[in-house]
């Protein structure tokens, strides 16, 4: 772990019109950390993840990415977005590409590789998630499990230094969520940086460096997984795992 | 025993219905649909007689058979009609290299040019237009189409070498038409001399071709956020779909020579291309909002986090599966846009259409044959618009198993 964050917020704020979604979000994640973002609908989890690529803009506070400060400077933006990968709750693939394309198109585009050197990196990373055999596939015609396996696949296709999940198996049927986490348990083993809103609290024990809870657009409580389930400090910390916990 | 035959009869995928089976679900399912059956059955039968009685013996063709190069050229001069078999001959030709190389509705249409042409090379009547010279060009075209299926059957050609002769042909083919000043072996043709088939498809195919593109960037300036961009994208958009395509005719017919000095005129033709383009583009940039509309946020946002730029993002995601979407409701603006040019006829060009109706006018004998006239013509359009909705149905359908949307 290097001394200098990859990711750091300080007094992040966002309102959609005059809905204070997100208020005042202090949060750094360093190289090779796994973070787990938690909390219930309406947090502002996704809002904040989404920060940090740009998909959504914040108004006031503080987001540098790997050195480079989030602003609207559209080049700034690029390059921010080149680094980090993410991960939809609802796949989000393209249905009119095949798999292979899918995965190949932003390298060949965005990074000017080669396209045979594209296709053999698009391949050896679709045998990491475990689906090598669906290349030349469309999307419709795949599992949920294996279009998020897609996905994982197609971001890291960009070697991105982070990459971002929000809700990644909230989407799926309860039988091909393990293979979905199962890529990432191993994306998180390799090494990755990476920051995960999910309720998946079995991947959040086996992987997480620090948890997170969201409520109404402020971080509640913050500690490793440990520290959270065994001894949680606030009341609404519990109250919320007491109530995913049950199920 | 008994358990084995029903678990074997419950395990045999559903047949197809036999004949018998067929004609008592379809035709004889209720009371009501057997009466309305054996009514309507005859009716048809009858009138099926009564219309091949009049196409065969009654009707009077003669109005249609004698003007077989008027319907096709207009007046075009018949010593310089081996410009216009040039042109024809390399579309038959272009045919058939897409036929060799991508075959389906491309198959059929290319056998069943071949045939027609076939089948008028070897008619056994004497007609002043269809001497010897004319059947053999029109054995050789049929030729040229075997040819071409050979080659793009066969030979490595490349798909976009292949789309290219497409544009590449009809432009030349426009040239050579067109004839060049200076020249004594291909001196020029004034396009008041153009007609029939030769001008409606010109008009047609230039107009789709060029209303297209336009109707894009149309549909793309009326989301722009630029504001002079928008509003005059959303003002030429509804001004000209507010207005009927006569209006737009006559507007670019005269109204545009009134502004032009008289040595720079935009010949006629060329003018009435624009007013149908103009139109067409106006209705298209409708469509192609809609299907830009439909294409979800995600779709965007997925892009983007690839770190994918606004162009690539609209040529790559945006504009493929929003195009999709509309792809039915565009080639029915091209099928309207094939059937609306012929309202050139107002503006004194003599489209297919126009020509049928000079013809008729031409001798008070043929007035009595324009039942037969307007038929003849109304067979020809529907062919050609069937033909492209047949086209949209078949690109959908690909569209449908590739990408299972
Ligand atoms: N584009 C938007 N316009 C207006 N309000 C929005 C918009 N996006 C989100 N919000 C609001 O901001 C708040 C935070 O939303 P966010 O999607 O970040 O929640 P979340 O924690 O991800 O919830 P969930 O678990 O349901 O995904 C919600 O109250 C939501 O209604
Ligand atoms: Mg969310």
């Amino acid at each position: 772990m290097s001394d200098k964050p990859i990711i750091h917020c300080t007094g992040v704020h966002k309102w959609f019109g005059d809905f204070h979604a997100l208020r005042g979000i202090d949060l750094d994640v360093y190289e090779g950390e796994v973070i787990v973002i938690f909390g219930p609908s309406g947090s502002g989890k996704s809002t904040f993840i989404r920060t940090i690529n740009r998909l959504e803009e914040h108004q006031q506070g503080e987001i540098i990415v790997d050195g480079i400060e989030l602003s609207h400077d559209v080049r700034n933006i690029e390059l921010i977005r080149m680094e980090t990968g993410m991960v939809f709750q609802q796949f989000n693939l393209f249905p009119h590409l095949s798999v292979m394309q899918n995965i190949t198109l932003a390298p060949i585009w965005v990074r000017n590789l080669p396209k045979e050197e594209a296709e053999e990196k698009a391949i050896e990373l679709l045998e990491l998630v475990g689906i090598p055999e669906q290349a030349h596939k469309f999307p419709g015609n795949l599992s949920g499990g294996q279009q998020q396996r897609v996905a994982i696949a197609r971001a890291l296709a960009m070697e991105p230094k982070i990459m971002l999940f929000d809700e990644p198996t909230s989407a799926l049927d309860p039988e091909m969520i393990k293979e979905v986490l199962d890529a990432m348990i191993d994306l998180a083993k390799s090494g990755m940086t990476m920051i995960v809103v999910t309720h998946e609290m079995g991947f959040a024990r086996e992987v997480a460096d620090r948890m997170y809870f969201f409520d109404e657009g402020v971080i509640v409580e913050t500690g490793t997984p440990d520290e959270i389930y065994k001894n949680p400090q606030e009341d609404r910390t519990k109250l919320f795992l007491s109530q995913i916990l049950q199920h | 025993m008994a358990i084995k035959e029903i678990e074997q009869d419950l395990l045999r995928p559903p047949q197809p219905p036999g004949p018998m089976r067929w004609i008592r679900e379809n035709l004889f399912s209720g009371f009501i649909n057997s009466i309305l059956t054996v009514l309507l059955f005859p009716a048809i039968i009858y009138l099926l007689y009564q219309i091949s009685k009049w196409v065969l013996f009654g009707a009077n063709w003669q109005a249609v058979s004698q003007f077989p190069m008027l319907f096709a050229v207009g007046q075009y001069p018949r010593d310089q009609i081996w410009r216009v078999g040039f042109i024809f001959s390399g579309l038959m030709f272009m045919l058939g290299i897409s036929w060799g190389r991508w075959g389906g509705l491309l198959k059929s249409i290319a056998l069943a040019a071949g045939s027609f042409l076939l089948l008028i090379a070897v008619l056994p009547v004497q007609h002043p237009q269809l001497d010897m010279t004319m059947r053999i060009y029109l054995g050789s075209t049929i030729l040229l189409i075997l040819v071409g299926y050979l080659i793009g059957n066969n030979t490595r050609l490349k798909n976009a070498i292949i789309i290219a002769g497409w544009f590449v042909i009809p432009i030349i083919g426009i040239v050579l038409l067109a004839g060049f000043e200076a020249s004594e072996r291909i001196p020029p043709v004034q396009t008041t001399l153009w007609g029939g088939l030769l001008v409606t498809f010109l008009l047609a195919a230039g107009g789709i071709i060029l209303s297209f593109p336009l109707g894009v960037a149309l549909a793309f300036g009326r989301r722009s956020d630029l504001p002079v961009v928008s509003g005059f994208s959303t003002v030429f958009i509804e001004v000209i779909r507010g207005v009927p395509l006569v209006t737009i005719l006559f507007m670019f017919s005269i109204i545009l020579a009134l502004f032009l000095p008289v040595e720079s005129r935009i010949d006629r033709l060329v003018r009435a291309l624009m007013a149908v383009t103009v139109f067409s583009a106006a209705y298209s940039a409708e469509n192609v909002r809609g299907g830009l509309q439909s294409v979800p946020l995600g779709q965007i946002e997925a892009a983007k986090a690839l770190g994918m730029g606004k162009l690539h993002t609209t040529v790559f995601i945006v504009l493929p599966q929003a195009l999709r979407a509309v792809l039915p409701a565009i080639v029915g603006q091209f099928i309207s846009l094939f059937k609306d040019t012929t309202l050139v006829v107002i503006i004194g060009i003599n489209d297919f259409l126009g020509i049928g109706r000079s013809i008729i006018n031409s001798d008070p004998e043929f007035v009595q044959m324009r039942t037969e006239v307007y038929i003849f013509m109304a067979v020809v359009y529907w062919i050609f618009s069937y033909l492209m909705s047949l086209a949209s149905r078949r690109i959908e359908s690909a569209m449908g198993i590739e990408s299972n949307l």
